[in-house]
């Protein structure tokens, strides 16, 4: 049989991803992180004199929770459930860091957790800092900051 | 071609090597899975109080090489060869179980198909009279491999229906001329079977054209039907593999497809997580070496094909676009 034909024919039978229950499950899950996280910032609000501060106060809840959950090992178990839903907010964020400084202490604090913990989130920031970049050009270009 | 040849592909074993002594050993999660009962050894703990899953894989096997060495008395100095493999790199878990015995070592790498390679090269090493004993070997972990091959452990990933479940376990044998334990009769290594496919997440799909490749030529050699065989058991194609293996099967008119068994289909019950199924080395070894090996012993089946499938990828080349080159080893095995 030739590749191409039996591609076809994999792609015949492969089971569909349930889309619209995962989507349910991320809207969800990943509604009630958010919920959550605007709980938090509401009651910061009511701490912190600017809204800047308690938006601080609240990523680094978020963040204490996600790193919590994760060395837990709940975390990835939620994540079955709801995809991107637990993958999007900064909860996810902190995960990727958490799962990998855990994953890569077998070899060491230095080489091991030091140098890989951030394997799978280094490309969100290298890539967030650069659009960060070029959202800002634009944003000056537009307004005539030059 | 010498007399021992048949076919293409195939290798015909006149002094029938015997797998007279065998342990196999898997984690609590396989333990607790359908085929628990044929496994001899069911670990409490994923870990064995070891400090890294690559340490305990290694204890894993040293364990199961202890145990089959233990059970018929033989001493290091008996074997003449062990031919060993696993999934991680540089086949270290192999390398490092082979420090204490003393015996020359053969590492291989076959992946998931390893098992069936090593005891290819094991009877063809006693058929032509290289050796009289051959110590087989072969672990997997799912903490190694998932890191050898995919993501941390505790990663927000939602898995796929077509994702593998890597099986903890590890599984020795020794092959000899015995007068008990089953025979190894014939062995068909395989060729690459490459179609183009990419996705490691479907590893099943990728590797059935290899098992049907493999099995096809093995009927062809021999001049045998399925039929001819009381199983033929797969490794490890999954859920998803299996049924590309019976739609290719099917295709070419092949009847005896309920003969078809997959050990990393079968592993897992409903509801233990295990996607599409087992995979990694020690799947098809400790499914043959215990349920297969208790089904010949009980009587309840006299000859059975293992096609063990390997997928011969690695995260370097799926990264760099490459298809997955896959394969699969075929032995019979009688009473």
């Amino acid at each position: 049989m030739q590749p191409k034909e039996y591609q076809k024919l994999v792609q015949e039978n492969t089971p569909k991803p349930a889309v619209v229950k995962n989507m349910v499950w991320a809207f969800i899950i990943g509604g009630l992180i958010c919920a959550l996280g605007q709980g938090i910032l509401q009651a910061a609000l009511q701490l912190e004199d600017t809204k800047n501060e308690a938006a601080a106060v609240t990523l680094a809840a978020m963040i204490f929770l996600g790193t919590i959950l994760t060395g837990s090992g709940v975390y990835d178990e939620i994540a079955e459930l709801a995809g991107a839903g637990a993958a999007v907010p900064i909860t996810g964020f902190a995960n990727t860091i958490t799962a990998a400084a855990m994953e890569f202490k077998r070899e060491g604090f230095l080489l091991g957790t030091g140098a890989r913990m951030f394997i799978i989130a280094g490309p969100v920031i290298v890539f967030g800092v650069l659009a960060g970049f070029f959202v800002a050009l634009l944003r000056a270009l537009i307004l005539g900051l030059f | 071609m010498s007399s021992n040849r048949l076919g293409m592909q195939t290798i015909s074993f006149s002094k029938q090597p015997r797998l007279f002594s065998f342990h196999t050993l898997v984690g609590p999660l396989e333990g607790k899975g359908p085929f628990g009962q044929d496994f001899h050894e069911i670990l409490p703990n994923d870990h064995l109080g070891q400090k890294t899953p690559e340490k305990t894989e290694r204890l894993m096997l040293e364990l199961a090489i202890q145990k089959t060495l233990d059970q018929q008395n033989v001493s290091p100095q008996d074997l003449q060869f062990y031919i060993a493999g696993d999934l991680l790199n540089q086949i270290t878990t192999s390398a490092l179980s082979a420090g204490s015995l003393g015996v020359p070592f053969l590492g291989i790498y076959g992946a998931c198909s390893t098992f069936c390679e090593a005891l290819g090269l094991g009877a063809v090493l006693i058929q032509g009279d290289m050796a009289q004993q051959v110590l087989i070997g072969t672990a997997s972990h799912y903490q190694t491999a998932e890191r050898q091959f995919r993501y941390p452990l505790e990663l927000n990933i939602q898995h796929s229906q077509t994702n593998h479940h890597t099986v903890t376990g590890a599984a020795a044998a020794i092959l000899g001329q015995r007068d008990f334990g089953p025979r190894l009769t014939l062995a068909t290594f395989g060729t690459i079977v490459d179609k183009g496919l990419k996705d490691s997440g479907d590893m099943g799909s990728a590797m059935a054209p290899a098992a049907f490749a493999t099995l096809k030529q093995h009927l062809t050699d021999t001049g045998q039907k399925i039929e001819d065989y009381d199983i033929v058991l797969t490794g490890d194609l999954g859920s998803q593999g299996s049924k590309m293996l019976k739609i290719l099967a099917e295709r070419e008119n092949m009847t005896g497809l309920d003969r078809f068994q997959d050990g990393g289909g079968l592993i897992y019950g409903p509801g233990q997580g295990g996607g599409a199924g087992g995979s990694g080395s020690a799947c098809v070894a400790v499914m043959t070496l215990g349920y297969l090996a208790s089904q010949i012993e009980s009587g309840k089946a006299k000859r059975v094909l293992v096609i063990a499938t390997g997928a011969l990828l690695s995260p370097l080349t799926v990264l760099q676009g490459e298809t997955i080159p896959c394969i699969a080893h075929a032995i019979a095995l009688e009473a």
